[in-house]
């Protein structure tokens, strides 16, 4: 058997070597650079609780974390596994598309669980909506969705069949005139009569606090309050 | 060489029906070319862009099924901007010149406008099948078109699309005094539906097989429509959870006893747990059963009645069935074929629904098991191990562990050694998306031993260069390559140069690729079309890093319908 082992890691290392074109130096060696480099780290006296703070912000998924993993060698491969085993799990920022679930199959649960939660005797909130630039409003039922992402396909549906809706990679969400390229900034007023940026705080808590809509734009809303004063 | 005369190679290419058979046989001489070009009866374009719509009416003048495939997949999720493209109006422009006697038109992640539809209606009086997948931009007044005119249509099927709701008149249109209707699918339609009409279509429609309905139905039309067609082979419910419609129940249940060919069901919604029983009643016959869009069932319901289904082979389910619930899969459907685990709130970063024992479980009782998705919050390299050694046969493992980068749960350990399993003892492996926390070298396991791999998806993944390199240079029947957040630079795009022309197309977002990367594979590339898709403003220096990345080989050149956030270099 152990004939077996020799000629298949033979074998494999043959084909490690057809297949990296240009390595600079094997992948074995490489691990044992980055052990010592553990072990200095260690004797450098870094504090664990800071080691693994350090580490979480460079793992995957972050945009720090492309640059550190190439460029240097300190975020290691044996440092990360027994440190992430050890330290408590990290909150890890959502992302875009991630896990993959078609947007077709996100709508249609949130869509049977809106029904369901309606089902439950929520009563009505009809609020009105106004655009910017267009002659009469409308009025939507907050209750009929789950989400921001239904809210704007309403009004997507109500107002303008040309409105696409653009999301941004820190949650913003604007409405886009695909015809002749304004964009629209949805507000909402909230119940101390304070104008808002929709998007910012749980859905169920806007629910609540939303008194009307408004589809503000661009140019405009830059009077908005910015995210970090909230 | 003996000599053929033309109408014996004809005779013989006509039992020819794979597309890539069909394609290896146009290559061994000009005569078989010319031969196959003239007999070919459907064609598959993978690609829209890939080459122009006149292009393949010149080469297969006699085609009557053509299937076009436009946007790429990470569109499903997000990734793609809205007004990149793939309209389908070139495509029926051409056609509806060239092919008016088309009878199949298939299209996938294609934008449809009403127009279209109409110019559809009316270029193709013999058209017999019409399936939109994940299609969008148009409404049901389009569809209205379609059913007025088409009529001899036999399927229309709208998965996964999304439909403008503008009416319920759409479903009076299709033709009177009856329907060739074999097969309607219109679950994905939100808004409401006319219950005399889907009646009335329904009793109408003598052939009809194949139903999937929207939620807008209740209860009480699915019973009257069940007794009008009870020859129904696959069905789809509507909602049957309104309670005013608890009445309709044992009229319900004895409709679909009256199914006895019924092997198919999905849908559901919020129907409640009450409604399982109607699955009991026809559990014996049934192959395929999508639960996946029914979050209301609860476990215990889920379970009852998979364990009943004995001849399952085809079960599309949420997470919330649980280990507990995968292990009765396992020791009751012995049949099955294909599994997919779908998470039951994807918004939810750390779900409790199926781990790794549910899938060591089933890769031990479902030995037929060939095509897997699973969904779930934690994932063991001993687990994949062992599933790589029950499983040898599957040809399609996509796994999707909820938080992205998490290791193996028992020993912290990145997941290399267990997806090197999968890779190694599924020989016929084609698809595969992985995730968890990865390194270079689960790649090299893939170069080494991924010999068949078509389809390779890849998110959060690698230390370097090297690991798409491995890739690239190992698995020589790679056709699609999809990657995004993980630090593949220039030096792992550029090495794959003379691969990619033998590839439909490469996308890669959030990694490490700078413009002037991408304007040198331009540049030594011209049969490709390198397309950087960003939104934001900025300097077009090399050094800039590029978002999103298209790369995808093309007989048609760069695009001329490319919009401001496409830039071909």
């Amino acid at each position: 058997q152990e004939d077996d082992d020799a000629a298949t890691s033979d074998a494999e290392l043959e084909t490690r070597e057809r297949l990296t074109t240009r390595a600079t130096k094997p992948v074995a060696m490489s691990a044992e650079t980055e052990r010592s480099s553990t072990e200095s780290s260690a004797a450098s006296g870094l504090d664990f609780e800071d080691t693994a703070l350090t580490l979480t912000l460079r793992l995957p998924g972050d945009p720090d974390r492309k640059r550190g993993a190439s460029s240097s060698s300190s975020c290691s491969l044996a440092d990360r596994s027994s440190l992430l085993a050890e330290a408590p799990p990290a909150p890890k920022a959502r992302v875009v598309g991630w896990p993959p679930v078609r947007s077709f199959r996100k709508n249609a649960l949130e869509n049977v669980a809106a029904g369901s939660t309606r089902a439950a005797c929520a009563p009505a909130k009809f609020v009105k909506v106004a655009v910017d630039g267009a002659p009469y409003l409308r009025k939507v039922n907050l209750r009929d969705y789950a989400g921001y992402d239904q809210l704007l396909r309403a009004l997507q549906g109500k107002f303008c069949s040309h409105f696409t809706i653009r999301k941004f990679a820190n949650d913003e969400m604007k409405l886009v005139d695909a015809v002749n390229g304004t964009e629209y900034v949805p507000t909402y007023e909230d119940k101390d009569g304070d104008w808002m940026l929709v998007g910012d705080v749980p859905w169920k808590m806007f629910e609540e606090a939303c008194q009307r809509v408004r589809l503000m734009k661009n140019s405009e809303a830059v009077n908005i309050a910015p995210r970090s004063a909230r | 060489m003996p000599y053929f005369p033309d109408e014996v190679v004809e005779h013989i290419l006509g039992f020819v029906s794979s597309h890539r058979d069909r394609d290896a046989a146009s290559l061994v001489c000009h005569v078989w070319y010319r031969i196959e070009g003239l007999t070919r009866r459907s064609v598959f374009i993978s690609n829209c862009y890939a080459v122009r719509p006149e292009r393949v009416h010149a080469r297969f003048p006699c085609l009557r099924s053509l299937t076009v495939k436009g946007k790429p997949r990470f569109a499903d999720f997000n990734l793609v901007p809205a007004g990149w493209g793939a309209s389908a109006e070139p495509w029926v422009d051409a056609c509806a010149r060239a092919c008016p006697g088309l009878e199949e038109l298939r299209l996938k992640r294609m934008v449809v406008t009403d127009g279209c539809l109409n110019h559809l209606a009316h270029s193709f009086p013999n058209l017999r099948s019409l399936v939109l997948v994940s299609c969008e931009g148009f409404s049901t007044d389009g569809l209205a078109t379609i059913a007025t005119n088409c009529r001899f249509l036999k399927e229309l099927d709208l998965q996964g699309s999304q439909v403008e709701f503008r009416g319920r008149h759409w479903l009076s249109c299709f033709p009177k005094p009856s329907t060739s209707l074999e097969s309607l699918n219109f679950a994905c339609l939100d808004g409401a539906v006319s219950a005399n009409a889907l009646e009335s279509l329904v009793a109408r429609s003598p052939n009809l097989k194949s139903l999937r309905l929207n939620r807008a139905v209740p209860t009480a039309v699915l019973a009257k429509i069940l007794t009008s067609a009870p020859k129904l082979v696959d069905l789809g419910t509507g909602l049957v959870a309104q309670s005013n419609n608890a009445g309709a129940l044992p009229s319900l249940y004895s409709a679909i006893q009256q199914c006895t060919s019924l092997n198919s069901l999905s849908g559901f919604w919020d129907s409640p747990r009450w409604i399982t029983p109607i699955i009991h009643y026809i559990c014996k016959n049934l192959t395929c059963l999508n639960l996946s869009y029914a979050p209301m069932f609860r476990t215990v319901d889920l379970i009852g009645t998979i364990h009943q289904c004995q001849n399952l082979q085809h079960l599309w389910v949420l997470d919330h069935i649980g280990d507990a619930g995968l292990k009765v899969v396992a020791s009751s459907c012995l049949e099955l074929q294909e599994l997919r685990i779908f998470p039951a709130n994807a918004n939810v970063l750390a779900s409790t629904g199926v781990t790794e024992e549910g899938l060591v479980a089933v890769s031990s009782g479902c030995r037929k098991l060939n095509s897997m998705l699973y969904s779930c919050s934690r994932m063991t390299n001993s687990a994949l191990i062992t599933v790589a050694k029950n499983c040898s046969r599957i040809t399609s493992f996509r796994l999707h562990i909820c938080l992205h980068g998490s290791v193996d749960a028992v020993t912290g350990q990145p997941l290399d050694e267990g997806f090197g399993a999968i890779v190694r003892s599924c020989k016929g492996l084609r698809r595969l998306s992985m995730s968890g926390l990865l390194t270079d070298s689960v790649f090299l396991y893939i170069g080494m031993y991924a010999e068949r791999l078509e389809t390779l998806s890849v998110a959060f993944a690698g230390d370097s260069d090297d690991g798409m390199i491995y890739v690239l240079n190992g698995c020589k029947n790679l056709r699609k390559l999809e990657i995004r957040n993980c630090p593949f630079g220039n030096t792992a795009l550029l090495a794959g140069t003379h691969r990619y022309e033998a590839m439909r197309s490469l996308w890669m977002s959030s990694c490490d690729i700078t413009l002037g990367g991408c304007r040198s594979l331009a540049a030594a590339m011209p049969g490709l079309n390198v397309e950087v898709i960003s939104q934001a403003d900025g300097g077009a220096n090399d050094a800039k890093k590029v978002e999103k990345l298209y790369v995808y080989r093309t007989l048609a050149g760069p695009r001329d319908d490319a919009p401001g956030f496409v830039s071909a270099l």
